[in-house]
């Protein structure tokens, strides 16, 4: 049996034919988990018997025909999404225990739809992190090359992807979390608009940019997931209320006559060669398929990691201030007072990296400072947001490596973080307009996979995910798979 | 207490609890005195993933105060998160609004023996209250009830215009009295619904700049609000008078001790690190909303006290008086509306009613009388069946719950006043023949005497002759 790399159309196909149940689908993967992760370690907590019953629930509506896009389909979630009893750590310490006591509404969505959840995956602690090396519970491996990362923070989703060791994961982005480690990876990955999925059971990391969205192995399995996650949600203010478009659909649009944005001082320099080379076939193969190709220039773009780190971090000093150690999570023991509770449990449950930010950030909002970071922080995402609003009267969408490189090593950049945050120089921008983007495969280097971006216009997650379906259907990088990593 | 050659300036901010049936950004009730941790959600509690939506209530609340205080309100207004560590601040933040808040500036007018001021508003904005920190549960630790954590609150900050303790209590019956009047607070002192907090400092009379104050954080009474004022004023002044110098600081008054201890000075201060709340939309209120309000609002004070003078006749002191308080003014006009004279139903509520009210520190919305128990009271007395005296000892008897109709008190307990002369006449009579020096004294023209024959009778009657037939009678008897 070799359908861990199956498409979901294909599974889908196979379920309501009858060749294979729901519950030996998920056997399949389950048994692939225990063989294979031990030497990945994509996840965190893996759900077998949840897994299995929530599979044989399923295979009886499948006997009575009940039919529906997703159902059956065994994917894993990121674990920093709410999971009800589950326990869901966000890579930290300050978490390893906790039992959420509800369900995210993302997470909820997908179960709606069908899905089975096979476990919890790895992130970097806090989803703070491009090369899931800051886990608390270890380094997540890249099934490609296990010498490498596989990208952060939704590090463990995209190695149980692009592993085989489910269908597809859910991710964050908060700077770059879903499109990088999808790079890296091989993977189609989307962030939407911001709000586009409720944020509801999300733990958060930095408000104003987090968002939500499926990590697969194609634009088509992708809309089908983001079709499922996404929509309006009482519960989460920044929501956005229009109903969902028909993804799923939407991908068979042609791409003829859509105009392509390039960003030349983005290509000049720090981009390796082979990620430049992938970029030109790349771009003529969607001229093949009827696009134009318009260069623009987004004037404020340069500016987007230094505005990133100072309101993400700001943002994530206030969102990590509830784990003190009072009501729940990882508490000191025998703490002397109060005050050393909330020290010790916070030096304690924390890992350097989130320090590090907790830091940053409470320094670029204390009294002093924060006209000089924070405020003009600000002053420049609404700069970049401007530009992608100039920049989309002339184009449908944008261009873009996802990454300056492949998959670096394991401990390459870990003494380094101003180079890992370099990491996020093409995908940050997206969270700052709170634009969709979506990375696609389309080369490989050295046996590693190369990655590309499109940005497209708010609420256009359609536009961008029938363009890369339209090149899938004339290229197989999506096709490969590391089949000899185990 | 006066201080020759100094002035003082105190500026208030008072935090009024809204009376809206759920959180301010969850759904969880906001009664007070539950179970601990009760009335704490998810979202109340800080967990992991959970995020706030704003409930609209307090909005209309907050529009409301504004429009009764003539403010400006903000169409754009946003929330924003004041960061500080505290155990019964679940999320590590509290979500206010800082530099752009609902309401700003507006006025009050309050009355002092120098006459009427005018208090500016500076400005009020929302907030989330945190939860309770409770230290005498357990003998080792201290224990967090989160049910108040998300009550929402209008801060209502002044600007330092008053210029003694009596203004500022007059500032803080005047604040109580207007949210309670709008309906946007339940003005409940002992529940905490109000709480003050007063910025004090004090400066020589020529002095054109304001003093370094100290701030005196969570009065919950006028009481406290007036005693720990003055003992500020006068500890400033000492300490200026006698060569020191104040530093800017926050204080705690302890009531029973009658003084202020500095909790931190400015210097110490938390660092607040505000910044906009990424989780809440800016709130953007329509014409429509705020039209509709607008056209909504209640009678205020000073308007039902004129309206007390021009529609029942009162005097300028008794409407105010009755207008002085909603409840109670909704209590008068009840009983006026069921009496043929409503200057006696303003009688009875402030002489008897609010007299017992005062000796037994009941509230109003309290009483234990009814207004129509006391409807059929003044109707007794204005048919004549019961005396004025009798009506007096019916309401002791209504107020101690021992009666609760008057009508079927006076049946039950033969209370009917004797008006019938045939009754009556022996009676007087053998009081003359009793008291033959005082009958021929007030035959000569000692008036005054007729009380002692009219209080005689009273008295054997047990308060039931009616006073009017027995002068009468008297009169009569002797003939006068």
């Amino acid at each position: 049996m070799s359908i861990e790399f199956d498409s979901i159309q294909t599974l889908r196909e196979a379920l309501d034919g009858k060749a294979i149940s729901a519950t030996e689908l998920t056997k399949h993967f389950l048994s692939r988990i225990d063989q294979l992760d031990p030497s990945l370690n994509s996840y965190i907590t893996v759900e077998h018997e949840r897994a299995l019953s929530t599979a044989a629930a399923i295979d009886k509506k499948l006997m009575a025909g009940e039919r529906a896009t997703l159902l059956g389909i065994p994917i894993a979630e990121k674990d920093i999404f709410c999971t009800e009893g589950v326990r869901t750590t966000a890579g930290s310490k300050m978490l390893a225990e906790y039992r959420p006591p509800f369900d995210s509404t993302a997470t909820a969505n997908l179960a709606a739809a069908g899905v089975i959840r096979l476990g919890k995956c790895n992130l970097d602690e806090f989803a703070m992190g491009s090369s899931n090396e800051n886990s608390y519970f270890g380094a997540v491996k890249n099934p490609w090359n296990q010498e490498r990362v596989p990208g952060g923070s939704s590090g463990g989703s995209a190695a149980a992807v692009a592993g085989g060791l489910c269908v597809a994961a859910t991710g964050t982005d908060t700077g770059g979390s879903i499109r990088q480690p999808s790079a890296f990876c091989g993977l189609t990955g989307i962030k939407p608009t911001y709000g586009r999925v409720s944020r509801w059971g999300m733990i958060a990391f930095a408000s104003s940019l987090d968002q939500a969205g499926p990590m697969a192995r194609s634009a088509a399995d992708a809309a089908l997931l983001l079709e499922a996650m996404a929509g309006p949600d009482e519960k989460d203010s920044s929501c956005l209320t229009v109903s969902v478009d028909p993804y799923s659909t939407l991908i068979r649009q042609p791409l003829e006559g859509m105009r392509i944005g390039i960003v030349p001082s983005l290509l000049a320099e720090g981009l390796s060669e082979s990620i430049a080379e992938a970029f030109e076939d790349c771009r003529k193969g969607l001229e093949k398929l009827g696009a134009t190709f318009v260069e623009i220039e987004l004037m404020h773009h340069h500016h987007s990691v230094g505005a990133y780190y100072v309101i993400a971090p700001a943002e994530a000093s206030a969102n990590l201030a509830r784990y003190d150690g009072v009501r729940f999570g990882y508490r000191c023991e025998d703490p002397a007072d109060l005050q050393d509770l909330y020290l010790r449990s916070r030096n304690e449950g924390f890992g350097d990296e989130v320090k590090r930010r907790i830091l940053v950030g409470t320094f670029a909002l204390s009294a002093g400072y924060y006209d000089a970071y924070y405020k003009q922080a600000q002053r420049v995402r609404r700069l970049i947001q401007g530009d992608f609003l100039q920049a989309f009267d002339q184009v449908d969408m944008i261009l873009t490596p996802t990454t300056p490189t492949t998959a670096f090593s394991l401990g390459e950049n870990t003494e380094d973080p101003v180079a890992m945050y370099l990491q996020d120089i093409y995908t940050i921008s997206a969270n700052l307009a709170g634009l969709p983007a979506i990375s696609f495969p389309a080369g490989m280097s050295l046996g590693l996979p190369i990655g590309l971006q499109l940005v497209g216009p708010h609420l256009k997650e359609a536009t961008l995910l029938s363009c890369v379906h339209q090149f899938q259907q004339v290229t197989d990088w999506h096709h490969q798979h590391p089949r000899n990593w185990a | 207490m006066n201080f020759p050659g100094w002035q003082v300036d105190i500026g208030l901010e008072i935090h009024a609890q809204l009376n809206t049936a759920s959180k301010i950004f969850s759904g969880s009730a906001t009664a007070f005195g539950a179970t601990p941790n009760q009335q704490a959600s998810f979202i109340d509690m800080g967990l992991p993933g959970v995020l706030p939506v704003a409930n609209g209530a307090v909005f209309e609340k907050a529009v409301r105060f504004g429009l009764g205080i003539g403010a400006k309100i903000n169409r754009v207004s946003k929330f924003d998160r004041k960061n500080y560590f505290y155990p019964d601040l679940p999320k590590g933040y509290q979500i206010t609004q800082m530099d752009e808040p609902i309401v700003l500036g507006g006025q009050v007018t309050i009355e002092t023996e120098e006459g009427e001021k005018i208090i500016r508003i500076t400005r009020a904005h929302l907030e989330e209250d945190a939860g309770k920190s409770v230290h005498d549960a357990y003998d080792d630790a201290t224990a967090i009830d989160l049910n108040r954590a998300g009550t929402p609150l209008l801060e209502i900050v002044s600007e330092p215009d008053m210029k003694s303790a009596a203004d500022a209590v007059a500032y803080a019956r005047k604040i109580h009295q207007l949210v309670t009047y709008l309906d946007v607070c339940d003005g409940n002192m002992a529940e905490g619904s109000l709480r003050f907090d007063a910025n004090i400092s004090v400066r020589r009379v020529n002095e054109e700049t304001l003093g370094v104050r100290s701030e005196i954080k969570n009065l919950n009474s006028f009481r406290f609000l007036e005693q720990a004022i003055h003992f500020e004023i006068e500890r400033q002044i000492q300490t200026l008078e006698s060569g020191g110098s104040l530093i800017q600081d926050t204080r705690l008054f302890d009531p029973d001790r009658k003084e202020t201890r500095q909790m931190r000075s400015k210097e110490t201060s938390t660092d607040y690190r505000y910044f906009p709340e990424p989780d809440l939309l800016p709130v953007e209120l329509s014409d429509t909303f705020i039209d509709q309000i607008q056209a909504g609002m209640p009678e205020l004070p000073d308007e039902k006290s004129s309206r007390f003078q021009s529609e029942y006749r009162l005097t300028e002191a008794d409407a105010r008086l009755l207008a002085n308080d909603l409840t109670l003014a909704n209590y008068f006009e009840a009983v006026a509306q069921g009496v043929t004279d409503p200057k006696t139903a303003a009688n009875w509520i402030k002489g008897d009613l609010i007299g017992k009210l005062n000796e037994t520190e009941t509230q109003i919305s309290s009483t234990p009388v009814s207004p129509k128990q006391l409807v059929e009271l003044i109707g007794l007395i204005e048919q004549d069946v019961i005396s004025g005296k009798i009506a007096k000892d019916i309401f002791q008897a209504l107020w101690s719950k021992e009666a609760d109709s008057p009508r079927a008190y006076v049946e039950e307990k033969g209370l009917k006043q004797v008006s019938d002369a045939g009754a009556l006449e022996p009676l007087i009579q053998t009081l003359i023949d009793a008291n033959p020096k005082q009958a021929n004294d007030l035959r000569e023209g000692k008036d005054k005497l007729m009380g002692f024959f009219v209080g005689q009778v009273m008295k054997q009657t047990s308060g039931q002759a009616n006073p009017q037939q027995v002068n009468r009678i008297l009169r009569n008897l002797l003939g006068l």
